[in-house]
């Protein structure tokens, strides 16, 4: 259980949000041209990173917007909250 | 078996007051080699060394667990088996676990308290029916027993159920395998742990893998806390923690690691003798031979390894319990606990060769792999002795995500995911 401030309504309970999974995962530009193998990476395939993590969550319960979360998945600690669009925190 | 459980080792034992009693598993210190080398020492990968040494004769073998053994999931599930899957591969995989569990406590000569009480699936609504009605076929054509019931009949087989039609979800009907049940899940690990001793097999605690080192495309061995070991095979059954060891190999896996949480009560008397599972509400109800009701929640929707999990989970869990046993209101809660789960994109574990030689994953079995504990062991064993999987976990490989050939469980499964 933590809070996630979002960009565009603050602070609110982690209930309130979906997770969207991996962020940064780019849609193949040419999908017609893509292996089976190149499919599976994209579809499938995932960090699953113990340790800091990029991730896409939506706002389901409130502005209903997407927006990126930067996360420790071993303790659940909040790093960086970034807009969709905007360049990762390093 | 040189320490032999039985009637009269017990009442030996008795007369110098049950101090006596020989370790069931040494502590050794690694040696520099092993032909095989098993991380994780949960239920899973202590079967899979006990069943290497068993039927495979490989006895040169290490069993490496960061922490204790069975002090992961194994120690974390709600012991529930059963075997009422939807699809053909499932339902051959899960059964041959199933049979496997008759016979277990006698094999290991070690009291694994299994208990085909069974166990019952409730459907809330007319999906649920339809899809508990197909489900019900498909096992009876794979010689899976299973019955569906009407609403009296779930209230005859489990009469603490409310079945008012008054209720936001309604019990409509439910399914029930007479042959499932439950088992002492931390006796599982033991019970392994000990047959797979006495074979010659070392079981080495606290010590956690670091790294794996490659030479090209075969594995040369891991880097542990206590110092590097040397191997040609090594099999990863590190369940909520798989993608963390293939991170270490430079693979990556389809899975998302997510907390699972469960609960028990206080001990009362005997109020349920079955174990009642509600895919609908999520809500999982068994009671131990200790007299705690045993509850499972859900899982969170977010990776984590934080073993904690959110409590709206757990709300919405004891909001479903409380309407379909409201005799359990005023009941109190003594411990909750999360379990790191890791969940395959179609809800089917993975017992598999990986693209590099010489390195095995048994792993996303995500909610519900206490159930497979010996067969996913005899199986991933058959697998590593052979490098080639058994007709039984052959559809479980990992080239089924390229291939599009998945073994879709969710849902179909008795159980959402």
């Amino acid at each position: 259980m933590f809070l996630i401030n979002c960009p565009f309504c603050g602070d609110r309970e982690q209930s309130e949000f979906k997770a969207g999974g991996e962020a940064h995962i780019v849609r193949p530009k040419q999908p017609t041209e893509l292996s089976d193998d190149e499919w599976a990476e994209y579809l499938f395939m995932r960090k699953n990173i113990k340790g800091v993590q990029f991730e896409r969550w939506n706002h389901v319960h409130g502005c209903r917007k997407w927006f990126n979360v930067v996360r420790d998945t071993s303790n659940d600690q909040i790093k960086a909250v970034y807009k969709m669009g905007e360049k990762p925190p390093t | 078996m040189k320490n032999q459980y039985s009637i009269f080792s017990l009442i030996k034992n008795a007369f110098s007051y049950h101090e006596n009693w020989a370790k069931a598993w040494g502590d050794p210190e690694p040696k520099k080699e092993y032909d095989i080398l098993i991380i994780g020492g949960g239920g899973h990968g202590l079967a899979t060394a006990y069943y290497l040494a068993k039927k495979h004769n490989i006895k040169n073998i290490a069993v490496l667990e960061k922490g204790w053994i069975g002090g992961g999931n194994t120690g974390r599930n709600t012991t529930i088996i059963r075997s009422n899957y939807l699809w053909d591969a499932s339902a051959g995989l899960y059964d041959h676990a199933l049979k496997i569990w008759e016979g277990l406590s006698q094999e290991l000569n070690y009291n694994v308290m299994f208990s085909q009480r069974g166990v019952m699936n409730l459907a809330h609504n007319l999906q649920d029916v339809r899809d508990l009605k197909r489900r019900t076929h498909a096992n009876r054509l794979n010689g899976i027993d299973a019955v569906y019931l009407n609403t009296e009949e779930v209230k005859k087989f489990c009469p603490i159920i409310n079945t008012s039609p008054d209720i936001r979800y309604p019990v409509l009907g439910g399914t029930l395998q007479k042959r499932a049940g439950t088992a002492r899940h931390d006796a599982v690990a033991w019970g392994y742990a000990r047959g797979a001793d006495e074979m010659g097999v070392d079981i080495i605690q606290n010590c956690e893998v670091k790294g794996i080192k490659r030479n090209g495309d075969t594995v040369e061995g891991v880097d542990t806390t206590k110092g590097f070991i040397k191997t040609k095979k090594i099999g990863v059954v590190a369940a909520g923690h798989s993608s963390v060891i293939a991170n270490m190999a430079g693979l990556r896996l389809p899975l998302e690691s997510k907390p699972l949480q469960a609960l028990v009560s206080e001990p009362v008397k005997p109020i349920i003798d079955t174990v009642v599972m509600s895919n609908a509400v999520h809500a999982y109800v068994s009671q131990s031979d200790k007299g705690e009701l045993v509850i499972g929640a859900g899982t969170d929707d977010y990776v984590s390894y934080s073993q904690k999990g959110s409590h709206d989970i757990v709300e919405g869990t004891l909001n479903a319990i409380l309407e379909l046993y409201p005799i359990f209101s005023r009941m109190r809660m003594l411990r909750q606990w999360g379990g790191i789960v890791d969940i395959c994109p179609d809800a089917s574990p993975i017992i598999s060769k990986t693209s590099v030689k010489g390195l095995y994953f048994n792993c996303g079995w995500g909610t519900g792999g206490f159930k497979a504990t010996p067969g996913s062991g005899d199986l991933f064993a058959h697998t590593i002795a052979n490098d080639e999987p058994h007709k039984l976990n052959a559809a479980f490989n990992l080239n089924r995500f390229v291939s599009g050939d998945l073994v879709d469980e969710h849902g179909a499964a008795a159980v959402a995911h």
